[in-house]
Protein backbone atom coordinates (compact mmCIF):
# COMPACT_ATOMS: atom_id res chain seq x y z
CA UNK A 1 0.00 0.00 0.00
CA UNK A 2 1.29 3.46 -0.84
CA UNK A 3 0.48 6.51 1.22
CA UNK A 4 1.54 10.15 1.14
CA UNK A 5 2.67 11.04 -2.32
CA UNK A 6 3.61 14.56 -1.27
CA UNK A 7 6.37 16.01 -3.40
CA UNK A 8 9.57 17.28 -1.89
CA UNK A 9 10.84 17.29 1.66
CA UNK A 10 11.09 19.97 4.25
CA UNK A 11 14.47 21.48 3.52
CA UNK A 12 14.45 23.94 6.39
CA UNK A 13 17.15 22.23 8.38
CA UNK A 14 19.10 20.57 5.59
CA UNK A 15 22.63 21.74 5.07
CA UNK A 16 24.32 21.80 1.73
CA UNK A 17 27.10 19.90 0.00
CA UNK A 18 28.42 20.33 -3.52
CA UNK A 19 26.39 18.20 -5.92
CA UNK A 20 23.91 17.04 -3.28
CA UNK A 21 20.22 17.17 -4.07
CA UNK A 22 17.52 15.96 -1.76
CA UNK A 23 14.95 13.56 -3.25
CA UNK A 24 12.35 14.90 -5.64
CA UNK A 25 9.58 12.83 -4.10
CA UNK A 26 8.90 10.97 -0.89
CA UNK A 27 6.22 8.42 0.01
CA UNK A 28 5.56 5.69 2.51
CA UNK A 29 5.02 2.02 1.75
CA UNK A 30 3.32 -0.27 4.24
CA UNK A 31 5.44 -3.44 4.42
CA UNK A 32 3.41 -5.85 6.56
CA UNK A 33 2.72 -3.07 9.04
CA UNK A 34 6.15 -1.44 8.94
CA UNK A 35 6.18 2.05 7.41
CA UNK A 36 9.00 2.14 4.88
CA UNK A 37 10.09 5.58 3.73
CA UNK A 38 10.65 5.64 -0.03
CA UNK A 39 12.42 8.46 -1.87
CA UNK A 40 12.86 9.14 -5.56
CA UNK A 41 15.01 11.25 -7.84
CA UNK A 42 14.28 11.93 -11.49
CA UNK A 43 11.27 12.08 -13.75
CA UNK A 44 8.50 9.81 -12.52
CA UNK A 45 7.84 8.74 -16.13
CA UNK A 46 11.39 7.55 -16.68
CA UNK A 47 12.19 3.84 -16.29
CA UNK A 48 12.61 2.85 -12.67
CA UNK A 49 15.93 1.81 -11.10
CA UNK A 50 15.94 0.64 -7.50
CA UNK A 51 18.91 1.20 -5.22
CA UNK A 52 19.47 -0.25 -1.75
CA UNK A 53 21.69 1.49 0.79
CA UNK A 54 24.16 -0.24 3.08
CA UNK A 55 23.83 -1.12 6.76
CA UNK A 56 23.75 1.89 9.10
CA UNK A 57 23.30 4.18 6.07
CA UNK A 58 20.03 5.64 4.81
CA UNK A 59 18.56 6.56 1.44
CA UNK A 60 19.68 10.17 1.58
CA UNK A 61 23.32 9.09 1.66
CA UNK A 62 22.62 8.85 -2.08
CA UNK A 63 21.97 12.58 -2.40
CA UNK A 64 25.00 13.07 -4.65
CA UNK A 65 25.07 9.72 -6.43
CA UNK A 66 21.37 9.24 -7.20
CA UNK A 67 20.88 12.60 -8.98
CA UNK A 68 23.69 11.63 -11.37
CA UNK A 69 21.83 8.41 -12.26
CA UNK A 70 18.60 10.38 -12.55
CA UNK A 71 20.29 12.80 -14.94
CA UNK A 72 21.11 9.76 -17.09
CA UNK A 73 17.39 9.17 -17.63
CA UNK A 74 16.40 7.01 -14.69
CA UNK A 75 13.71 7.27 -12.04
CA UNK A 76 15.90 6.33 -9.09
CA UNK A 77 13.92 4.75 -6.27
CA UNK A 78 15.46 4.04 -2.89
CA UNK A 79 14.12 3.41 0.58
CA UNK A 80 15.22 3.53 4.18
CA UNK A 81 15.53 -0.02 5.44
CA UNK A 82 13.49 -0.71 8.57
CA UNK A 83 15.00 1.07 11.55
CA UNK A 84 17.06 3.35 9.29
CA UNK A 85 16.43 6.95 8.24
CA UNK A 86 12.75 7.83 8.19
CA UNK A 87 11.41 4.27 8.18
CA UNK A 88 9.75 2.85 11.25
CA UNK A 89 11.72 1.35 14.11
CA UNK A 90 10.64 -2.28 14.29
CA UNK A 91 10.26 -4.84 17.03
CA UNK A 92 12.52 -7.22 15.15
CA UNK A 93 15.16 -7.06 12.42
CA UNK A 94 16.33 -9.81 10.12
CA UNK A 95 17.74 -10.40 6.68
CA UNK A 96 14.51 -11.99 5.53
CA UNK A 97 12.48 -9.03 6.82
CA UNK A 98 14.74 -6.61 4.92
CA UNK A 99 14.15 -8.59 1.73
CA UNK A 100 10.41 -8.58 2.27
CA UNK A 101 10.38 -4.82 2.90
CA UNK A 102 12.36 -4.28 -0.31
CA UNK A 103 9.93 -6.45 -2.25
CA UNK A 104 7.05 -4.35 -0.89
CA UNK A 105 8.72 -1.24 -2.35
CA UNK A 106 9.39 -2.93 -5.68
CA UNK A 107 5.75 -4.04 -5.81
CA UNK A 108 4.70 -0.38 -5.97
CA UNK A 109 6.69 0.18 -9.19
CA UNK A 110 5.68 -0.58 -12.78
CA UNK A 111 5.73 -4.32 -13.51
CA UNK A 112 8.47 -4.17 -16.13
CA UNK A 113 11.93 -5.53 -15.18
CA UNK A 114 14.28 -2.87 -13.80
CA UNK A 115 17.91 -2.53 -12.69
CA UNK A 116 18.72 -3.38 -9.08
CA UNK A 117 21.66 -1.47 -7.61
CA UNK A 118 22.97 -1.91 -4.08
CA UNK A 119 25.87 -0.86 -1.92
CA UNK A 120 27.46 -3.03 0.79
CA UNK A 121 24.63 -4.79 2.67
CA UNK A 122 22.31 -3.33 0.03
CA UNK A 123 24.42 -4.99 -2.66
CA UNK A 124 24.00 -8.33 -0.99
CA UNK A 125 20.30 -7.60 -0.51
CA UNK A 126 19.68 -6.95 -4.21
CA UNK A 127 21.67 -10.07 -5.08
CA UNK A 128 19.21 -12.11 -3.02
CA UNK A 129 16.26 -10.19 -4.50
CA UNK A 130 17.54 -10.96 -7.97
CA UNK A 131 17.12 -14.64 -7.13
CA UNK A 132 13.78 -14.27 -5.38
CA UNK A 133 12.29 -11.93 -8.03
CA UNK A 134 14.03 -12.87 -11.29
CA UNK A 135 11.04 -11.57 -13.24
CA UNK A 136 11.54 -8.04 -11.86
CA UNK A 137 15.25 -7.52 -12.61
CA UNK A 138 16.82 -6.31 -15.86
CA UNK A 139 20.38 -5.77 -14.56
CA UNK A 140 22.27 -6.03 -11.27
CA UNK A 141 24.92 -3.63 -10.05
CA UNK A 142 26.73 -4.50 -6.84
CA UNK A 143 28.81 -1.73 -5.25
CA UNK A 144 31.31 -3.26 -2.81
CA UNK A 145 28.63 -5.57 -1.50
CA UNK A 146 30.21 -8.91 -2.25
CA UNK A 147 30.92 -10.57 1.07
CA UNK A 148 34.01 -12.59 1.85
CA UNK A 149 35.18 -14.63 4.79
CA UNK A 150 38.64 -13.23 4.20
CA UNK A 151 38.46 -10.81 7.13
CA UNK A 152 39.11 -13.66 9.56
CA UNK A 153 41.35 -15.95 7.55
CA UNK A 154 44.45 -15.06 9.56
CA UNK A 155 42.75 -15.90 12.85
CA UNK A 156 43.25 -19.36 14.33
CA UNK A 157 40.25 -21.60 14.85
CA UNK A 158 40.67 -21.44 18.62
CA UNK A 159 40.88 -17.65 18.62
CA UNK A 160 37.92 -17.40 16.25
CA UNK A 161 35.88 -19.49 18.69
CA UNK A 162 36.86 -17.17 21.52
CA UNK A 163 35.91 -14.15 19.42
CA UNK A 164 32.52 -15.61 18.60
CA UNK A 165 31.87 -16.33 22.26
CA UNK A 166 32.82 -12.80 23.21
CA UNK A 167 30.63 -11.40 20.46
CA UNK A 168 27.69 -13.53 21.58
CA UNK A 169 28.00 -12.38 25.17
CA UNK A 170 28.48 -8.77 24.12
CA UNK A 171 25.38 -8.96 21.92
CA UNK A 172 23.27 -10.30 24.79
CA UNK A 173 24.71 -7.72 27.18
CA UNK A 174 23.69 -5.08 24.65
CA UNK A 175 20.17 -6.54 24.45
CA UNK A 176 19.86 -6.13 28.21
CA UNK A 177 20.36 -2.37 27.90
CA UNK A 178 17.82 -1.62 25.19
CA UNK A 179 14.68 -0.64 27.07
CA UNK A 180 14.22 3.10 26.58
CA UNK A 181 17.55 3.44 24.81
CA UNK A 182 18.08 6.65 22.80
CA UNK A 183 20.75 7.91 20.46
CA UNK A 184 23.25 10.20 22.15
CA UNK A 185 22.55 13.88 21.36
CA UNK A 186 25.21 16.24 20.10
CA UNK A 187 26.10 19.02 17.76
CA UNK A 188 26.31 18.51 14.03
CA UNK A 189 30.08 18.37 14.34
CA UNK A 190 29.93 15.79 17.15
CA UNK A 191 27.57 13.48 15.27
CA UNK A 192 29.70 13.82 12.14
CA UNK A 193 32.82 12.99 14.14
CA UNK A 194 31.14 9.87 15.55
CA UNK A 195 30.09 8.72 12.10
CA UNK A 196 33.57 9.49 10.85
CA UNK A 197 34.92 6.67 13.03
CA UNK A 198 33.04 4.22 10.78
CA UNK A 199 33.65 6.26 7.61
CA UNK A 200 37.20 7.56 8.10
CA UNK A 201 37.83 8.15 4.40
CA UNK A 202 34.83 10.41 3.87
CA UNK A 203 34.98 14.20 3.79
CA UNK A 204 34.04 15.68 7.21
CA UNK A 205 31.91 18.26 5.39
CA UNK A 206 29.95 15.42 3.79
CA UNK A 207 29.46 13.77 7.16
CA UNK A 208 28.23 17.07 8.60
CA UNK A 209 25.82 17.38 5.70
CA UNK A 210 24.54 13.86 6.40
CA UNK A 211 23.69 14.89 9.96
CA UNK A 212 21.32 17.51 8.60
CA UNK A 213 19.43 14.94 6.50
CA UNK A 214 19.86 11.81 8.63
CA UNK A 215 19.41 13.16 12.13
CA UNK A 216 16.70 15.03 13.97
CA UNK A 217 17.26 18.27 15.84
CA UNK A 218 15.74 18.19 19.32
CA UNK A 219 16.06 20.67 22.21
CA UNK A 220 19.07 18.80 23.61
CA UNK A 221 20.84 18.48 20.26
CA UNK A 222 20.89 16.36 17.12
CA UNK A 223 20.25 12.62 17.23
CA UNK A 224 20.71 10.16 14.37
CA UNK A 225 17.34 8.79 13.26
CA UNK A 226 18.59 5.22 13.10
CA UNK A 227 17.02 2.90 15.66
CA UNK A 228 19.20 3.11 18.78
CA UNK A 229 18.64 -0.57 19.42
CA UNK A 230 20.52 -1.57 16.25
CA UNK A 231 24.07 -2.69 16.74
CA UNK A 232 26.91 -3.74 14.46
CA UNK A 233 27.77 -7.41 14.58
CA UNK A 234 25.60 -9.97 16.31
CA UNK A 235 25.67 -13.70 15.89
CA UNK A 236 23.95 -16.23 13.69
CA UNK A 237 24.62 -19.03 11.24
CA UNK A 238 25.07 -16.77 8.18
CA UNK A 239 28.27 -17.27 6.20
CA UNK A 240 29.59 -15.22 3.29
CA UNK A 241 29.45 -18.00 0.73
CA UNK A 242 25.67 -18.19 1.13
CA UNK A 243 25.43 -14.74 -0.41
CA UNK A 244 28.06 -15.39 -3.05
CA UNK A 245 26.21 -18.53 -4.14
CA UNK A 246 23.33 -16.28 -5.16
CA UNK A 247 25.54 -14.65 -7.82
CA UNK A 248 26.32 -17.28 -10.49
CA UNK A 249 22.69 -18.04 -11.29
CA UNK A 250 21.57 -14.49 -11.99
CA UNK A 251 20.28 -14.35 -15.55
CA UNK A 252 20.30 -10.57 -15.95
CA UNK A 253 23.52 -8.69 -16.82
CA UNK A 254 25.71 -8.24 -13.73
CA UNK A 255 28.31 -5.65 -12.86
CA UNK A 256 30.34 -5.82 -9.66
CA UNK A 257 32.42 -2.90 -8.43
CA UNK A 258 34.95 -3.36 -5.66
CA UNK A 259 36.81 -0.62 -3.78
CA UNK A 260 40.36 -1.91 -3.34
CA UNK A 261 41.34 0.15 -0.28
CA UNK A 262 40.33 -1.84 2.78
CA UNK A 263 38.48 -0.14 5.60
CA UNK A 264 36.42 -0.87 8.70
CA UNK A 265 32.96 -1.03 7.12
CA UNK A 266 34.05 -3.19 4.19
CA UNK A 267 34.28 -6.96 3.97
CA UNK A 268 37.88 -7.24 2.84
CA UNK A 269 36.82 -8.89 -0.40
CA UNK A 270 39.48 -9.24 -3.12
CA UNK A 271 38.90 -9.79 -6.85
CA UNK A 272 39.95 -13.43 -6.60
CA UNK A 273 37.10 -13.95 -4.10
CA UNK A 274 34.57 -12.66 -6.61
CA UNK A 275 35.66 -13.80 -10.04
CA UNK A 276 34.82 -17.52 -9.58
CA UNK A 277 31.23 -16.60 -8.76
CA UNK A 278 30.55 -14.18 -11.63
CA UNK A 279 27.89 -15.36 -14.09
CA UNK A 280 28.84 -15.61 -17.78
CA UNK A 281 29.35 -12.20 -19.37
CA UNK A 282 29.46 -10.35 -16.08
CA UNK A 283 31.51 -7.20 -15.80
CA UNK A 284 33.81 -6.61 -12.85
CA UNK A 285 35.63 -3.41 -11.90
CA UNK A 286 38.21 -3.17 -9.12
CA UNK A 287 38.84 0.48 -8.24
CA UNK A 288 42.29 1.23 -6.89
CA UNK A 289 42.60 4.06 -4.39
CA UNK A 290 38.91 3.86 -3.50
CA UNK A 291 37.46 2.56 -0.24
CA UNK A 292 34.23 0.79 0.64
CA UNK A 293 31.93 3.74 -0.14
CA UNK A 294 32.77 3.75 -3.85
CA UNK A 295 29.69 5.75 -4.84
CA UNK A 296 30.35 8.44 -2.25
CA UNK A 297 34.11 8.73 -2.74
CA UNK A 298 33.87 8.73 -6.54
CA UNK A 299 30.25 9.50 -7.43
CA UNK A 300 30.97 10.78 -10.93
CA UNK A 301 33.18 7.88 -11.93
CA UNK A 302 30.89 5.21 -10.45
CA UNK A 303 27.73 6.80 -11.86
CA UNK A 304 29.36 6.88 -15.29
CA UNK A 305 30.29 3.22 -14.98
CA UNK A 306 26.73 2.32 -13.99
CA UNK A 307 25.12 4.46 -16.69
CA UNK A 308 27.40 3.09 -19.35
CA UNK A 309 26.71 -0.48 -18.18
CA UNK A 310 22.95 0.08 -18.18
CA UNK A 311 22.99 1.69 -21.59
CA UNK B 1 -2.29 -12.20 32.81
CA UNK B 2 -2.87 -14.33 35.88
CA UNK B 3 -1.25 -13.62 39.23
CA UNK B 4 1.21 -16.36 38.38
CA UNK B 5 2.32 -14.56 35.26
CA UNK B 6 4.86 -11.78 35.28
CA UNK B 7 5.92 -9.55 32.41
CA UNK B 8 9.54 -9.10 31.38
CA UNK B 9 10.72 -6.59 28.85
CA UNK B 10 13.06 -7.53 26.00
CA UNK B 11 13.67 -4.40 23.96
CA UNK B 12 10.18 -3.50 22.67
CA UNK B 13 8.59 -6.84 23.45
CA UNK B 14 6.70 -7.78 26.62
CA UNK B 15 7.39 -11.39 27.50
CA UNK B 16 5.04 -13.50 29.59
CA UNK B 17 6.80 -15.60 32.22
CA UNK B 18 4.43 -18.07 33.87
CA UNK B 19 4.96 -19.67 37.26
CA UNK B 20 3.40 -23.14 36.99
CA UNK B 21 4.37 -24.47 40.41
CA UNK B 22 6.18 -23.47 43.56
CA UNK B 23 9.12 -25.23 45.13
CA UNK B 24 12.47 -24.86 46.79
CA UNK B 25 15.67 -24.53 44.84
CA UNK B 26 16.67 -23.75 41.32
CA UNK B 27 13.79 -23.14 38.87
CA UNK B 28 13.11 -25.34 35.90
CA UNK B 29 12.35 -23.19 32.85
CA UNK B 30 10.13 -24.68 30.15
CA UNK B 31 10.75 -23.44 26.60
CA UNK B 32 7.93 -24.38 24.27
CA UNK B 33 8.04 -25.46 20.64
CA UNK B 34 7.32 -23.38 17.55
CA UNK B 35 3.72 -22.20 17.54
CA UNK B 36 3.08 -23.45 21.05
CA UNK B 37 2.95 -21.62 24.35
CA UNK B 38 3.58 -22.45 27.99
CA UNK B 39 1.21 -25.21 29.20
CA UNK B 40 -1.44 -24.35 31.80
CA UNK B 41 -0.06 -26.85 34.26
CA UNK B 42 3.13 -28.77 34.87
CA UNK B 43 3.17 -31.79 32.52
CA UNK B 44 2.41 -35.06 34.31
CA UNK B 45 5.64 -36.74 33.29
CA UNK B 46 7.74 -34.04 34.86
CA UNK B 47 9.24 -34.21 38.35
CA UNK B 48 11.10 -31.20 39.72
CA UNK B 49 11.41 -30.06 43.33
CA UNK B 50 12.01 -26.38 42.56
CA UNK B 51 9.61 -23.92 40.98
CA UNK B 52 8.57 -24.62 37.40
CA UNK B 53 8.44 -21.60 35.10
CA UNK B 54 7.41 -21.26 31.48
CA UNK B 55 8.34 -18.52 29.02
CA UNK B 56 6.18 -17.54 26.06
CA UNK B 57 8.61 -16.59 23.29
CA UNK B 58 8.15 -13.38 21.33
CA UNK B 59 5.03 -13.69 19.16
CA UNK B 60 3.70 -16.66 21.14
CA UNK B 61 1.19 -17.17 23.96
CA UNK B 62 0.72 -14.00 25.96
CA UNK B 63 3.88 -12.27 24.78
CA UNK B 64 3.84 -9.35 22.35
CA UNK B 65 3.18 -10.13 18.71
CA UNK B 66 5.66 -7.92 16.81
CA UNK B 67 4.72 -5.98 13.72
CA UNK B 68 6.22 -7.10 10.42
CA UNK B 69 8.11 -10.24 11.44
CA UNK B 70 11.89 -10.50 11.53
CA UNK B 71 12.29 -13.61 13.69
CA UNK B 72 15.48 -15.55 14.22
CA UNK B 73 16.32 -18.18 16.81
CA UNK B 74 19.06 -15.88 18.01
CA UNK B 75 16.60 -13.14 18.96
CA UNK B 76 14.72 -15.69 21.07
CA UNK B 77 17.97 -16.31 22.94
CA UNK B 78 17.58 -12.70 24.07
CA UNK B 79 14.10 -13.60 25.38
CA UNK B 80 15.60 -16.33 27.56
CA UNK B 81 18.40 -14.04 28.66
CA UNK B 82 15.72 -11.63 29.96
CA UNK B 83 14.47 -14.48 32.18
CA UNK B 84 17.97 -15.20 33.44
CA UNK B 85 18.36 -11.53 34.32
CA UNK B 86 15.16 -11.73 36.36
CA UNK B 87 15.41 -15.10 38.11
CA UNK B 88 19.07 -16.07 37.94
CA UNK B 89 20.27 -19.60 37.30
CA UNK B 90 17.84 -22.13 35.85
CA UNK B 91 17.71 -25.60 34.36
CA UNK B 92 15.99 -25.67 30.98
CA UNK B 93 13.62 -28.20 29.45
CA UNK B 94 13.23 -27.25 25.79
CA UNK B 95 10.75 -28.63 23.26
CA UNK B 96 11.50 -28.41 19.54
CA UNK B 97 12.39 -24.80 18.82
CA UNK B 98 12.85 -24.36 22.57
CA UNK B 99 15.44 -27.14 22.56
CA UNK B 100 17.48 -25.31 19.91
CA UNK B 101 17.19 -21.99 21.74
CA UNK B 102 18.16 -23.83 24.92
CA UNK B 103 21.36 -25.00 23.26
CA UNK B 104 22.24 -21.44 22.19
CA UNK B 105 21.58 -19.87 25.59
CA UNK B 106 23.56 -22.63 27.32
CA UNK B 107 26.51 -21.57 25.23
CA UNK B 108 25.95 -17.85 25.74
CA UNK B 109 25.34 -17.94 29.51
CA UNK B 110 26.91 -21.18 30.75
CA UNK B 111 27.21 -19.86 34.29
CA UNK B 112 23.44 -19.30 34.53
CA UNK B 113 22.15 -22.31 32.60
CA UNK B 114 22.49 -25.37 34.82
CA UNK B 115 21.70 -27.99 32.23
CA UNK B 116 19.44 -28.17 29.19
CA UNK B 117 17.28 -31.17 28.34
CA UNK B 118 16.49 -31.16 24.63
CA UNK B 119 13.23 -32.85 23.68
CA UNK B 120 11.09 -33.40 20.60
CA UNK B 121 8.58 -30.77 19.55
CA UNK B 122 7.54 -28.36 16.81
CA UNK B 123 10.40 -26.45 15.26
CA UNK B 124 13.09 -28.96 16.17
CA UNK B 125 14.26 -29.46 12.61
CA UNK B 126 14.31 -25.83 11.50
CA UNK B 127 15.02 -24.92 7.89
CA UNK B 128 17.76 -27.44 7.13
CA UNK B 129 21.50 -27.07 7.05
CA UNK B 130 21.82 -24.37 4.39
CA UNK B 131 19.51 -21.80 2.80
CA UNK B 132 16.91 -23.16 0.43
CA UNK B 133 15.59 -21.61 -2.75
CA UNK B 134 15.07 -17.86 -2.43
CA UNK B 135 11.60 -17.09 -1.25
CA UNK B 136 9.88 -14.07 0.23
CA UNK B 137 7.32 -15.68 2.49
CA UNK B 138 4.22 -13.79 3.56
CA UNK B 139 1.63 -15.20 5.91
CA UNK B 140 -1.95 -15.50 4.77
CA UNK B 141 -3.98 -12.36 5.48
CA UNK B 142 -6.01 -12.44 8.64
CA UNK B 143 -6.11 -11.24 12.22
CA UNK B 144 -2.69 -11.25 13.85
CA UNK B 145 -3.05 -13.36 16.96
CA UNK B 146 -0.48 -15.56 18.62
CA UNK B 147 1.24 -17.56 17.45
CA UNK B 148 2.41 -14.90 15.02
CA UNK B 149 2.17 -16.25 11.45
CA UNK B 150 5.51 -14.60 10.71
CA UNK B 151 7.07 -16.63 13.53
CA UNK B 152 5.68 -19.84 12.06
CA UNK B 153 7.01 -18.96 8.62
CA UNK B 154 10.40 -17.55 9.52
CA UNK B 155 11.41 -19.87 12.32
CA UNK B 156 10.49 -22.97 10.32
CA UNK B 157 12.99 -21.73 7.68
CA UNK B 158 15.70 -20.98 10.23
CA UNK B 159 18.94 -22.51 8.92
CA UNK B 160 20.85 -24.72 11.36
CA UNK B 161 24.23 -25.86 10.07
CA UNK B 162 25.59 -28.81 12.07
CA UNK B 163 28.96 -27.16 12.67
CA UNK B 164 27.21 -24.06 13.99
CA UNK B 165 25.28 -26.13 16.54
CA UNK B 166 28.43 -28.08 17.33
CA UNK B 167 30.27 -24.85 18.18
CA UNK B 168 27.53 -23.91 20.62
CA UNK B 169 27.66 -27.31 22.25
CA UNK B 170 31.39 -26.84 22.73
CA UNK B 171 30.93 -23.35 24.18
CA UNK B 172 28.36 -24.74 26.62
CA UNK B 173 30.63 -27.56 27.72
CA UNK B 174 33.70 -25.33 28.04
CA UNK B 175 31.84 -22.71 30.03
CA UNK B 176 29.97 -24.97 32.43
CA UNK B 177 31.25 -26.88 35.45
CA UNK B 178 28.64 -29.59 34.89
CA UNK B 179 29.98 -32.82 33.41
CA UNK B 180 27.20 -32.90 30.84
CA UNK B 181 25.47 -29.51 30.57
CA UNK B 182 23.46 -30.68 27.54
CA UNK B 183 21.18 -33.71 27.56
CA UNK B 184 19.63 -35.00 24.34
CA UNK B 185 16.30 -36.78 24.80
CA UNK B 186 14.94 -36.37 21.29
CA UNK B 187 13.79 -39.28 19.18
CA UNK B 188 13.93 -37.14 16.05
CA UNK B 189 17.53 -36.37 15.14
CA UNK B 190 17.95 -33.59 12.60
CA UNK B 191 21.52 -33.00 11.51
CA UNK B 192 22.20 -30.34 14.12
CA UNK B 193 21.11 -32.73 16.88
CA UNK B 194 23.25 -35.53 15.44
CA UNK B 195 26.19 -33.13 15.36
CA UNK B 196 25.96 -32.26 19.04
CA UNK B 197 24.99 -35.72 20.28
CA UNK B 198 28.48 -37.13 19.81
CA UNK B 199 30.23 -34.20 21.45
CA UNK B 200 31.99 -34.80 24.77
CA UNK B 201 29.89 -33.33 27.56
CA UNK B 202 26.57 -34.06 25.89
CA UNK B 203 24.51 -36.74 27.63
CA UNK B 204 21.81 -38.88 26.10
CA UNK B 205 18.84 -40.58 27.69
CA UNK B 206 15.30 -40.04 28.84
CA UNK B 207 13.89 -36.72 29.97
CA UNK B 208 13.55 -38.03 33.52
CA UNK B 209 17.17 -39.13 33.60
CA UNK B 210 18.31 -35.72 32.42
CA UNK B 211 16.23 -33.81 34.94
CA UNK B 212 17.29 -36.10 37.76
CA UNK B 213 20.92 -35.43 36.93
CA UNK B 214 20.46 -31.65 36.84
CA UNK B 215 18.32 -31.61 39.97
CA UNK B 216 21.23 -33.17 41.84
CA UNK B 217 23.70 -30.58 40.58
CA UNK B 218 24.52 -27.47 42.62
Amino acid sequence: MVTDLSPGIDAQTAGSFPGARRPDRRRTVDAAGIDISVVEWGDIDHPALVMAHGGFDFAETLNVFAPKLAAGGWRVVSWDQRGHGDSAHAHLYSWEADQRDAAAVIATLPPTPMPFVGHSKGGSLVMHLANALPHRISALVNLDGLPSGRAMTDVSEHERTRMLRREMSAWLDHRRTLVGKQRKPGTIEELAERRGRMNPRLDPKWLQYLVTVGATELPDGWRWKIDPTLRMGGFGPWRPEWSMLRLPGIGAPVMGILGMDLELMGWGTRPEDVVPYLPPGARFEALNGVGHFVHIEQPRMVADLVLEFLS
Amino acid sequence: MTERTSVLRHNRVDLALHRLSEGEGRPLLLLHGLGECTPETVPDFLTWSGPVLGLDFTGHGRSTVPVGGGYTSEILVGDVDAVLTEVGAVTILGRGLGAYVGLLIAAARPELVRGVVLTDGPGLVGGGVHPGSPLLPYPAPGPVVPPDPFALLELSRDVRPPDYAQNYARYAVEGSNLDEPLWVSTVVRPEWVVAISDEPGVGRGSISQGLLRYAAAD
